[in-house]
């Protein structure tokens, strides 16, 4: 949540101002649950697995997604915190800065990294973190989980695991926070913030 | 007319400090890795354009630009075609010329950097004019002490330096270093002392927000850091002092005054250190000396304000198609960057 007000305060475009709650907050929880499930099947267990968050709005699902796995499996998989900033695409086009510090806990080299971010897009943040990911080593193999696809790709990636597939406009925003995942618009604020 | 840049600690506010030393955090980070280099400023050109002699921020500067992928050329006025008597300003507008994105200027007259601001397009770095400013140091001070403070205390760094009490020492006078140090510690909260012969100490210090002290044992006991300034011989033009063995009596780090200080006194300097005069051998090598956590962090420090020029501080006009699309998200909308990819 503490993101999110973060987020907010940090929008000088407009205020978000939300339409419908397409899940609430028990439907990202049993979702991340049955993402747990889905990764561990897949990898046949946790042994080499690290989960990565994207910064900001994949990390509180990433150590959530942490603390499942433990239950689930009793495993201790380590987890690590990602701001792609330096790697993205459009760095000069708008201003770019970093929101925290990388945290990666392990060589990445052998493991199985799970990346997790809250809303898939355009696929350009996660085109930014393979090359952010590279540069700690040469992971065995990368898999995508998200909270949200949202549609509009722009680049050729896709998920491997989805809490939930939303068809949406490009102008709407998708919204993932304490209070479940909320889809609706911003709104240019009136007075002089709002008038450029 | 030129782009934005950094000429003084007083074009960032204190906002603009502490947004460079989350930056500065970030790029800590990357300087610790295997391969300490982020693509961030492919293709972007930084240059050094240095009219006076100067080992570490020129090296920092060029080392920073590469590990942001930046290409770095350099300009050293020494070797150039000053010497033929090449004017300041074409000089620059060639360096300009050549197509570069910032200019790292540094100019034994106060202001210069300015002026170059001026005539160029691109954005300059003022890395130390005359007895102005030096903000990068200024800006790696705070980043050095606030990490100091942090390892200290067991806790994360904090974005102020509210209440630490700082000396600054010797020459302050002539030193840019002081002036962009004073800006910035005290935007920080700190509270700055400047302890000094008479001789030595700037005109006024109206509206600085600092103390003036003349006694530097009476000043120790009460400090958290004494920041200490090289003296400046190269601009002692006039008979300012007796004799340098009377200054380092009274306002250098001495052996015998660092054993009666405080154990949890810390110490720094902007280099180059005369050892033996303003600082003792023994003092500038011991653990309370921060001096090489300075040259270490002016990296990390150097990549921020880069990054930040070129990549943060620019107006947000509409883009077209493509990444834009998604500036109306409420997380990609802001400083912050973008998400949501």
């Amino acid at each position: 949540m503490a993101d999110q007000v973060k987020v907010a305060a940090r929008s000088r475009r407009g205020t978000f101002v939300p339409r419908a709650t397409v899940m609430d907050a028990d439907d990202v929880r049993r979702a991340l649950v049955r993402i747990a499930h889905e990764i561990l099947e897949r990898n046949h267990g946790s042994g080499s697995l690290v989960v990565v968050g994207l910064q900001t709005g994949g990390v509180p699902l990433a150590e959530h997604l942490v603390a499942l796995l433990a239950d689930i499996d009793g495993a201790d998989v380590p987890l690590g915190v990602l701001d792609v900033a330096f790697y993205r695409d459009d760095i000069g086009l708008r201003p770019v800065l970093a929101e925290e510090v990388t945290r990666i806990p392990v060589e990445l080299s052998g493991r199985v990294v799970v990346l997790v971010d809250d809303v898939l897009f355009t696929g350009r943040t996660v085109r930014a973190a393979l090359d952010a990911l590279a540069d700690h080593g040469r992971a065995r193999s990368v898999q995508l989980a998200v909270m949200v696809d949202r549609g509009h790709r722009e680049l050729p990636i896709r998920p491997d695991y989805v809490g939930k597939n939303l068809p949406t406009r490009r102008d709407e925003v998708v919204e993932v926070g304490a209070a479940g995942v909320r889809i609706g618009e911003v709104v240019a604020l009136p007075g002089p913030e709002g008038a450029r | 007319m030129s782009r934005p840049g950094l000429l003084s600690v007083a074009d960032l506010g204190r906002g603009g400090i502490v947004e460079v030393l989350h930056l500065a955090d970030s790029f800590a980070e990357v300087s610790e890795r295997a391969i300490p280099k982020v693509p961030a400023l492919r293709g972007k050109t930084v240059a050094t354009v240095f009219f006076e002699p100067s080992t570490r921020t020129r090296l920092s500067f060029e080392a920073a630009a590469k590990r942001l992928s930046a290409d770095t050329m350099s300009f050293a006025a020494a070797t150039s075609s000053v010497t033929k008597g090449e004017s300041l300003r074409d000089t620059v507008e060639t360096v300009d010329a050549l197509g570069v994105d910032v200019m790292v200027v540094r100019h034994a007259s106060s202001g210069a950097p300015a002026q170059v601001a001026r005539w160029v397009d691109a954005c300059v770095v003022n890395a130390g004019d005359g007895q102005h400013e030096h903000p990068t140091q200024a800006l790696l001070d705070c980043f050095t002490l606030r990490e100091a403070l942090a390892a200290r205390a067991g806790s994360p760094p904090a974005d102020d330096l509210a209440g630490v009490r700082i000396a600054i020492v010797g020459d302050v006078r002539h030193s840019r270093v002081a002036r962009s140090c004073v800006l910035a510690f005290g935007a920080l909260g700190a509270r700055v002392t400047l302890v000094g012969p008479a001789t030595l100490m700037p005109p006024t210090t109206q509206g600085w927000g600092v103390e003036v002290r003349h006694d530097l044992d009476e000043v120790l006991p009460e400090i958290d850091v004494c920041y200490l300034l090289r003296l400046q011989s190269e601009r002692l033009r006039e008979a300012l002092l007796p004799s340098l063995g009377e200054y380092s009596e009274r306002f250098g780090l001495t052996r015998d005054r660092a054993r009666r200080l405080d154990p949890d006194l810390l110490v720094m300097h902007p280099g180059p250190m005369i050892r033996g005069l303003e600082i003792a051998s023994g003092v500038a090598d011991s653990a309370r000396s921060l001096v090489t956590r300075q040259v270490h962090n002016g990296v990390a420090v150097r990549m921020a304000v880069l990054f930040r020029l070129l990549a943060g501080g620019l107006p947000s006009e509409p883009t077209g198609a493509g990444p834009a699309a998604d500036e109306a998200s409420p997380a990609g909308s802001g400083q912050g960057g973008a998400r949501h990819g």
